[in-house]
């Protein structure tokens, strides 16, 4: 939401928002180098704004702010500071829309930088409610180009991007740094709430080959009616605790073993949530092991898909990004695992830091600044 | 009877996963192999020397039992699998056979009561293998096997045309799990994937989700919901603004993704046809996205999730045409339920290789699609505990393309479809109503010496009656259907209650008076001038049909082609016996064998109606030869070659014709209302082809373009 109005460098408060089917998320950059002079001139407004922000973790009853995420002493269009991220459910949006009227959002002539779907949904209410004017930006292109961006950015001193070695073994498994120096092609899967799959050839030239509406909307929301949870991180947590073998029919309680005929091991799914057809074991099974098996079976669809995808367009190195990964490190390895097991170690899958579309705002303000 | 082999596939035979005891739906599948002792009608020709030939019949007739083999698959409910082995022990005759063959989760689940109770061993075959040998199998032998389902056409059922090249294809077997493997000729296929949403996700989800314990019900469940109450849609994501993404707004962006919150019910409906849309669009999904890698275009789908319910046949046909933009073709198998079954019974019947036969579906004996459910078809609960079954009987030859068809992957015989046409079907059905007792009649009056042949009559008159109800409600069961399968059913049905032949009689007696004529219509013909003996001849091929025939009628190409060469060798599909084939096409052939063409003359196998059987055309010709010494001379030298079509069909399908053209074939003379207008009217051929016929019908004739009795003659050269 920084202020795009022909200045090289755009006047505070810099945003930016992404709407997405479940969560907005919006980011914001503290500037820490403000001068006495800027202080001075700076409006009751904008200090509230700041203040508000910076000073707060939870905002209302939805509200969140990721510290953990949080990059320090950053350097944007020639300003330092901090770069916040903050996100709560998009059946708040109504709420924040009014917040920002209240907080007389507009006397600051901001135009917000929005994307994801939201940004033409809501647009209308911005404009009636808020007195604000959205900047639509295009979705996959943040998407991209944040991706693209986020190496020369780095993660206070660390890096952004990373890998699992060894997935397919659980004692060696180990998170390792991977350099994107030399990131062509390569397959970009977002998952939200629904999963978009992209190719990307270089920085203009991408498209979108397919998507999924089994995302991470489809892990909550059936979790929701399985568990009775309320809350995505209370889906993850008890998934971490649940023991999905126990819901789903392996290749094994097939076969009592490996399938030899196709090569297939023991231990894989042969049927999600399979042994659920039997009323007796339906009656046998925890909230946490229906958490687990639905956590799974979306996530090695994902692979799955992803795998395919990657073999179609011939890439062999695959960027998961999105909101369903975030805390999410079962579906990380397993995703890791996932594609060198079948891909018998053709495929990397690769991990983000951070949410890629905030690093594109970074990106855009770089931009403005050259 | 006498069963030689048999093969239970166990519950959901092709299913790698076996199905819960009791939870609906669980049926077993069994494919043996009989001997069926049934009558056919023989034809002897008597030993004329000294006799005074003018009294005596042409030939004697007589019914005889002949042995033939053929193939039967069952399905019953589980609950009946003791009554089923009963069935078997009362039958197992044979006592070679010392293996069962079994596949299915079943196999393992019956194995010891199949041992106790048959005193035989079990052998478990592999499921992929036996589902694909079974596949091969279907897609080889029975027409019409395969279809596309389109739920908002007049047709839900498109039948494709049996393609001469069946490999390679994708199969996709939605069991439990889902399992995609690709098939490249008859032994070798590979698995190049497989998903774990399958069916039992959506029985085991759907039962969570809605406490609805069988699977039936919930599918009863998803065709009632509204799936866009619990899935997020990419409009429910954007707004209204969707059009800028080129994304429809309708499309679900999230699978449940409205129901990620605790405090909001959902109506059992709504999440089935949720649950229903996401596991079909992601199989299909999955299907496309191995289909490109392997570049395949069709891809055949079956499985218990799939089985005979329109539900999920629509939305996998969706997902398949949106994922692919139309360029991957979801089929789906008639007998796909069997397929376990079939390649469990061919496994066990290696050294017999019924690979080298053809099998012909018997109508009589098999009960159509979609017959499981009894509401609509209660009339084929035939037997107890069994409601769906499958006979193929066995073809002594193998039948193959006629190699002259231009194009034999596009070649439909069928000149109207009537699953397509349903002011057609109703005509059709109406006049094959109309037209029974008759037939009833005649098949009675034909067995005069058999004390129950007006019971046996009655009993044919009940089935065929019940088929063609059948048909009215569900003119797909059978494939498309045409004027030809109504036609073959009935002398399925007939064959069924022991009547091989019902015109032998009237068939014997019109050879006989046609035979005497003989001599003085050369004669005449002979007399007559070229071109009027030509008009005469190509008269004659109609003649006893018609009589207000014009000259105009024949073509002039045709007699302009006849002042060119010779042609190397006619194939001629013969019609029906006595004037037909004695006046009309013998002097026809005579002149084509004096200008210098050989002649192949084909007749039927068996019989069907009063069509000139194989056997009848021998004595025929014998006869005529004896008179005639262009006939006589023509039969020594092997110029004139009598062959049969492998058929018992009154229609024509060049498709599977034992018939394979000889001698540099350059003209095919197809004759008759069967052969000529109900099927390939409209055939294209790689050579020139005349078609004559009367349109004895003035329904047909009105649909053509003519009227009744107007004549049909189509000569017709292949474009160079």
């Amino acid at each position: 939401m920084f202020l795009i109005n022909g200045q090289s460098q755009p006047i505070f408060p810099w945003f930016g928002l992404d709407i997405g089917g479940t969560l907005v998320k919006l980011v914001y950059f503290e500037p820490k180098d403000i001068t006495a002079e800027e202080e001075e001139e700076e409006v009751e407004n904008l200090k509230s704004i700041r203040k508000y922000l910076t000073s707060n973790v939870a905002y209302g009853s939805t509200g969140i702010r990721d510290v953990h995420l949080e990059l320090r002493e950053l350097t944007l269009c020639g300003r330092k500071g901090n770069l916040h991220f903050i996100r709560f459910p998009t059946h708040d949006m109504p709420a924040f829309i009014q917040m920002g009227s209240e907080k007389h959002f507009s006397s600051l002539h901001t135009t917000l930088c929005a994307t994801g779907g939201g940004a033409y949904k809501f647009e209308q209410d911005f404009r009636t409610m808020g007195d604000l004017e959205l900047c639509k930006l295009d979705e996959l292109d943040c998407l991209v180009k944040g991706v693209l961006y986020i190496d020369s950015v780095g993660f206070n001193g660390r890096s952004e991007c990373y890998y699992f070695e060894n997935p397919t073994d659980a004692e060696r498994c180990q998170k390792l740094p991977f350099n994107l120096e030399n990131p062509y092609p390569l397959l970009l899967v977002n998952i939200g709430s629904g999963v978009s799959i992209l190719a990307v050839y270089s920085k203009d030239n991408y498209k979108r080959v397919t998507g999924t509406s089994l995302g991470g909307g489809t892990f909550f929301g059936l979790c929701c009616l399985l568990t009775g949870c309320s809350t995505f991180e209370e889906a993850l947590e008890m998934a971490s605790h649940g023991d999905s073998t126990k819901v789903d029919k392996l290749v094994r309680d097939i076969y009592g073993g490996d399938y030899e005929r196709f090569g297939l091991p023991g231990w894989a799914v042969a049927s999600s949530f399979g042994n659920m057809m039997s009323k007796e074991k339906r009656d046998s099974v925890s909230k946490e092991d229906l958490a687990r098996a639905t956590l799974i079976t979306i996530t090695n669809n994902i692979g799955s898909i992803a795998r395919m995808c990657a073999l179609n367009e011939n890439i062999n190195r695959v960027v998961f990004v999105g909101n369903f990964l975030r805390i999410n490190t079962i579906s990380m390895r397993l995703l890791a695992y996932a594609l060198d097991y079948w891909s018998k170690g053709q495929l990397k899958a690769l991990f983000l830091e951070h949410e890629v579309k905030f690093l594109f705002k970074i990106c855009l303000m770089a931009k403005y600044k050259s | 009877k006498m069963l030689c082999h048999f093969s239970p596939s166990g519950a959901a035979g092709s299913t790698p996963v076996k199905i819960p005891a009791g939870a609906g739906g669980s049926l077993t599948k069994l494919a043996y192999y009989s001997t069926v002792q049934h009558k056919v009608a023989r034809v002897r020709s008597f030993d004329h020397s000294g006799k005074d030939i003018d009294n005596e019949p042409l030939y004697e007739i007589s019914v005889q039992e002949e042995i033939t083999a053929r193939l039967h698959f069952i399905k019953f409910e589980n609950t009946y699998i003791e009554t089923c082995l009963d069935f078997i022990k009362d039958h197992l005759v044979n006592t070679e056979t010392k293996v069962i063959k079994a596949t299915g989760g079943g196999a393992y689940k019956f194995k010891d009561l199949i041992e106790k109770k048959l005193g035989l061993k079990v052998d478990k075959e592999d499921v992929m293998t036996c589902l694909i040998k079974g596949c091969n199998f279907v897609l080889r032998n029975i027409p019409h096997e395969v279809f596309a389902y389109q739920k908002d056409s007049d047709t839900e059922f498109r039948f494709q045309t049996n393609h001469p090249n069946i490999f390679p294809y994708l199969l996709v077997n939605i069991g439990s799990g889902v399992s995609i493997v690709k098939v490249e000729s008859e032994d070798k296929f590979e698995w190049i994937g497989g998903s774990s949403i399958g069916g039992g996700t959506f029985w085991g989800l759907g039962a969570l989700l809605t406490k609805t314990k069988k699977f039936d019900e919930l599918l009863q469940l998803a065709s009632k919901g509204q799936h866009t109450n619990v899935d997020m849609l990419v409009k429910d994501v954007y707004g209204g603004a969707c059009q800028t993404l080129g994304l429809s707004g309708n499309l679900i962006a999230s699978s449940f993704g409205k129901s990620t919150t605790a405090d909001k019910e959902f109506s059992k409906e709504d999440m089935a046809k949720s649950l229903l849309h996401m596991i079909s669009n992601d199989i299909g999904q999955l299907a496309c996205l191995h289909a490109k890698l392997h570049n395949l275009d069709k891809i055949y789908f079956g499985g218990f999730f799939i089985r005979g319910h329109p539900v999920t046949m629509r939305t996998i046909t969706y997902s398949i045409n949106f994922f692919s933009k139309g360029e991957v073709q979801a089929l789906f198998l008639r007998h796909e339920g069997y397929l376990g079954a079939i390649g469990a019974f061919l496994k066990g019947a290696e050294q017999d290789n019924p690979n080298q036969y053809s099998w012909g579906e018997n109508y009589a004996g098999s009960s159509g699609l979609m017959s499981t459910s009894p509401d609509v078809s209660p009339l084929q609960r035939t037997r107890s505990g069994t409601f769906d079954m499958l006979e193929m009987d066995r073809l002594e030859r193998p039948l193959v393309n006629l190699p002259l068809l231009k194009d034999p992957s596009t070649y439909i015989p069928d000149t109207v479809d009537l699953t397509d046409d349903a002011m057609a079907r109703k005509y059709w059905l109406t006049c094959f109503e109309e037209a029974l007792d008759g037939v009833a009649k005649r098949a009675a009056a034909s067995q005069p010496d058999s004390v129950d042949a007006q019971e046996r009559a009655e009993k044919f008159r009940q089935k065929y009656w019940n088929k063609l109800q059948t048909l009215r409600q569900q003119p797909f069961a059978y494939g498309t259907l045409t004027v030809r399968s109504l036609l073959d059913t009935r002398e399925h049905c007939l064959n069924e209650f022991s009547f091989p032949d019902p015109y032998s009689k009237v068939k014997q007696k019109e050879n006989g008076i046609a035979l005497k004529c003989f001599q003085s219509v050369i004669e005449s013909l002979d007399s007559l001038g070229w071109e009027e003996r030509q008009f005469a001849l190509v008269k004659g091929l109609l003649a006893g049909n018609v009589f207000d025939w014009g000259a105009k009628a024949v073509s002039d190409q045709w007699l302009e082609r006849l002042k060119g060469p010779p042609h190397k060798c006619a194939l001629i599909f013969a019609d029906n016996s006595g004037i037909d084939i004695i006046l009309g096409v013998f002097p026809f052939v005579r002149e084509l064998l004096s200008r210098g063409t050989e002649v192949i003359l084909a007749c039927n196998s068996g019989p069907a109606l009063n069509d000139v059987t194989y056997s009848e055309s021998l004595i025929v010709t014998e006869r005529i030869a004896a008179m005639d010494p262009v006939i006589h001379s023509a039969l020594r030298d092997e110029k004139l070659l009598l062959v049969q079509t492998g058929s018992s069909s009154p229609c024509l399908d060049l498709s599977v014709a034992a018939v394979v053209a000889e001698r540099q074939t350059d003209l095919v003379v197809i004759e008759g209302m069967g052969r000529a207008i109900h099927t390939n009217y409209y055939a294209v051929l790689r050579c020139e082809s005349l078609k004559l016929a009367v349109i004895k019908n003035s329904w047909l004739a009105d649909r053509l373009g003519g009227k009744i009795f107007s004549v049909i003659f189509k000569y017709e050269v292949p474009c160079k």
